[in-house]
């Protein structure tokens, strides 16, 4: 076990995939020389050469559309995006192209795919930098959504995307790049999809989150613990595949849920958790499903307010008081 | 001529009354001649058959290729199917069909039976998305050319299609890769019914190779001899280390978009019957007449039999079992996740109670 912040264990495993499986490709904007803006990448290019780990052209769906032709020659693409927000630039290549391939070739032609982008606010990036798009991408069977917390998912879940047999959007939360530390294993492990990680037990109500907002629960728990709330917090860790059993056995134990999203509200997954609940939970709910995320406007471009934007722990205790006062 | 050869220029080896150029030769044997020759006419007469199916609620909606084979044709017999990779968009029928794809999985295909989908080795899907291929055709190329392969990629697209990020993209991508592809940019004058001189201020589409720093060609779409030629080269090209070229071939659609389109809102008639006297099979039949490769009666005989093999395939389409509803639910993952399961089998019990 070394302690160790979320980008180094992403680092850790990419280039330990690197070594045990030749087909991987490691490319996109910045990540040779430079080791990616956050470095993510850095050594790789040192460590493996030129041929792969590629720094590529300004252009996300150029990235993502070769990815796509890398895999049909049998390669294993881990392609990074610099940020999710730029992403809709290859939009059309991710969804529309990347997602359905298996199904359009009947199984012919899957692809073992990985995109990795760095995504979300707080740290003080202009515009696009700081959206926190994922619900755009769930929207598109065939793909893949992982969303790490924890450096030891970070690695565990990267790993397992890597060599997962269907292609995978890879979010890794940015402000979390080094704010998030922890312990991670120095072997070869993976972290299943689909299985929500309980990163906390409680017995009054259910804070379910996701990537960097698991810790903003984990805060905003910790506070309303002095009034005697006690809240169990489930990290989602990948939206597709959803865990549903897990949300709804510690919905069915609390009757109570809070759900907690970074970006706009409206149209966000947090809309999806909730509605899930109510299908397969509602005679265990003692309250409305309650959501928190940012107001539905554009991510402030002026950074001096984006903490006044995304969702912080005073709006996350109100919801979860909210939630547990309903009579 | 540019340093990249002309891109301004088509070049031509068989006229409209299919007489050689002087001092031109024609490149393709006598069997690649024959074989060419029967890919475009089994391509006019699917076209044809393929309309009639349609009208008849039998076959979905389909794109002919009518007025374009030669170029599907003379770039496909510069390939090795064995080995090479043909990414289409959906107007290259005959280059399809050497490429294996057989005539009844064709029309299982455009019947939407997803038993139609699986395509033969080295053969990328139809793609429906303008230009979004091309990006593929280029990863392809690098990763065949990563792994010591000498396969090469040739990718389709059109006048429309040129208009799409994704071909800048795959163009660039492809110049700083060297990746071993070859762009065909089938200028059809159309895309649907918008005229190439709306899609862009550019008086020729090859030019944009230089942009990329790869080789550019223009080549007389309608002339089977011409478009082997410089594919030819092209494909040498790449095989041999050279890098990528971009490929414009000014052809003409003689036919509608596809089964729902109606060229005579926006085709003049006097254009059109222009471009019929320019049409690919007149000058290659022309030219073989005149070399004893194709007598009225080889082509009464070619006729017949490639009516039949139509007239098979399509049986054998009719014949094939519908699909089972539920396949709907399959090879979306490689294992579904259990929300879809639920999903199936919620559909699955709907339809057994009803």
């Amino acid at each position: 076990m070394t302690f160790m912040p979320m980008v180094e264990a992403i680092r850790h495993a990419l280039a330990l995939e690197m070594e045990r499986d030749e087909r991987v490709m490691v490319f996109g904007q910045d990540v040779g020389k430079l080791g990616g803006v956050f470095r993510a990448t850095d050594g790789l290019q040192d460590r493996f050469g030129t041929e792969r780990v590629r720094d590529t052209p300004l252009a996300e769906g150029g990235i993502a559309g070769t990815a796509l032709g890398l895999a049909l020659s049998g390669l294993v693409p881990v392609a990074e995006i610099q940020f999710l927000g730029f992403a809709h630039q290859g939009f059309h290549q991710i969804v529309d192209q990347i997602a359905r391939y298996r199904y359009r070739s009947r199984g012919q032609r899957p692809l073992q795919l990985t995109i990795r982008a760095p995504f979300g606010g707080g740290v003080r990036t202009p515009e696009m930098h700081s959206d926190a798009l994922e619900a755009h991408y769930v929207h598109a069977p065939g793909l893949k959504v992982v969303m790490p917390a924890t450096p030891h998912d970070a690695k565990g879940l990267l790993l397992e995307a890597i060599r997962d047999p269907d292609p995978v959007l890879f979010c890794e939360p940015l402000r979390g790049y080094r704010l998030v530390e922890g312990e991670v294993p120095e072997h070869d492990y993976t972290v299943p999809f689909g299985q929500a990680r309980i990163a906390r037990e409680g017995e009054h109500v259910t804070l379910i989150a996701w990537s960097a907002a698991v810790q903003l629960c984990e805060r905003a728990a910790d506070v309303v613990a002095v009034d005697g709330v006690s809240c169990e917090i489930v990290d989602l860790r990948t939206l597709v595949p959803l865990d549903v059993e897990t949300i709804v056995r510690s919905v069915e134990s609390t009757g109570r849920a809070v759900v907690v999203q970074e970006s706009a509200l409206t149209g966000g997954f947090a809309g999806e958790v909730a509605a899930t609940l109510q299908e397969e939970a509602f005679y265990s709910l003692e309250a409305p499903v309650a959501r928190v995320g940012s107001p539905d406007t554009p991510y402030p471009p002026f950074a001096s307010i984006e903490d006044a934007y995304v969702p912080n722990e005073d709006r996350v205790v109100a919801a979860i008081r909210a939630t547990v006062g309903w009579e | 001529m540019s340093p990249n050869g002309d891109t301004s220029t088509p070049l031509q080896i068989l006229d409209p009354a299919g007489s050689l150029a002087p001092g031109a030769e024609a490149g393709l044997t006598d069997d690649q001649l024959r074989e060419g020759f029967r890919l475009m006419l089994l391509s006019r007469m699917f076209d044809e058959r393929a309309f009639t199916l349609q009208r008849q609620g039998r076959l979905g909606t389909f794109s002919p290729t009518r007025g374009q084979e030669a170029t599907s044709t003379g770039v496909s017999l510069a390939l090795r199917p064995e080995t090479d990779w043909l990414v289409p968009q959906y107007r290259e029928f005959p280059a399809l069909i050497r490429h294996g794809w057989a005539l009844r999985d064709v029309v299982l295909y455009y019947r939407g039976h997803p038993h139609g989908w699986p395509m033969p080795d080295r053969l990328l899907n139809v793609q429906i998305a303008l230009a979004a291929q091309l990006p593929h055709a280029t990863g392809l190329a690098w990763g065949l050319a990563h792994q010591g392969s000498d396969a090469v990629v040739v990718a389709f697209c059109g006048d429309g299609g040129s208009s799409e990020g994704d071909f800048h993209e795959a163009l660039n991508f492809a110049g700083v890769l060297n990746a071993p592809v070859v762009f065909v940019l089938q200028n059809n004058q159309w895309a649907i019914s918008t005229p190439v001189s709306l899609q862009t201020a550019a008086s020729s589409l090859a030019d944009r190779a230089a942009g990329y720093g790869i080789a550019g060609r223009c080549v007389d779409g309608n002339d089977l001899l011409a478009v082997y030629a410089t594919a030819r080269e092209a494909v040498e090209r790449a095989r041999s280390g050279g890098g990528p070229t971009l490929i414009e071939a000014r052809t003409f659609r003689l036919g509608p978009h596809n089964t729902i389109d109606e060229p005579s809102r926006y085709v003049a008639p006097e254009r059109l019957e222009e471009a019929e006297r320019e049409e690919p099979l007149i000058r290659v039949r022309a030219f073989m007449r005149e070399r004893g490769l194709l007598s009225e009666e080889d082509e009464r005989a070619q006729l017949e039999e490639i009516g039949h093999t139509i007239d098979t395939a399509v049986a054998e389409a009719d014949a094939y079992p519908p699909p089972d509803p539920a396949e709907v639910f399959e090879h979306v993952y490689a294992t579904n996740p259990a929300r879809l399961t639920a999903q199936r089998e919620r559909a699955v019990a709907a339809r057994s109670v009803s």
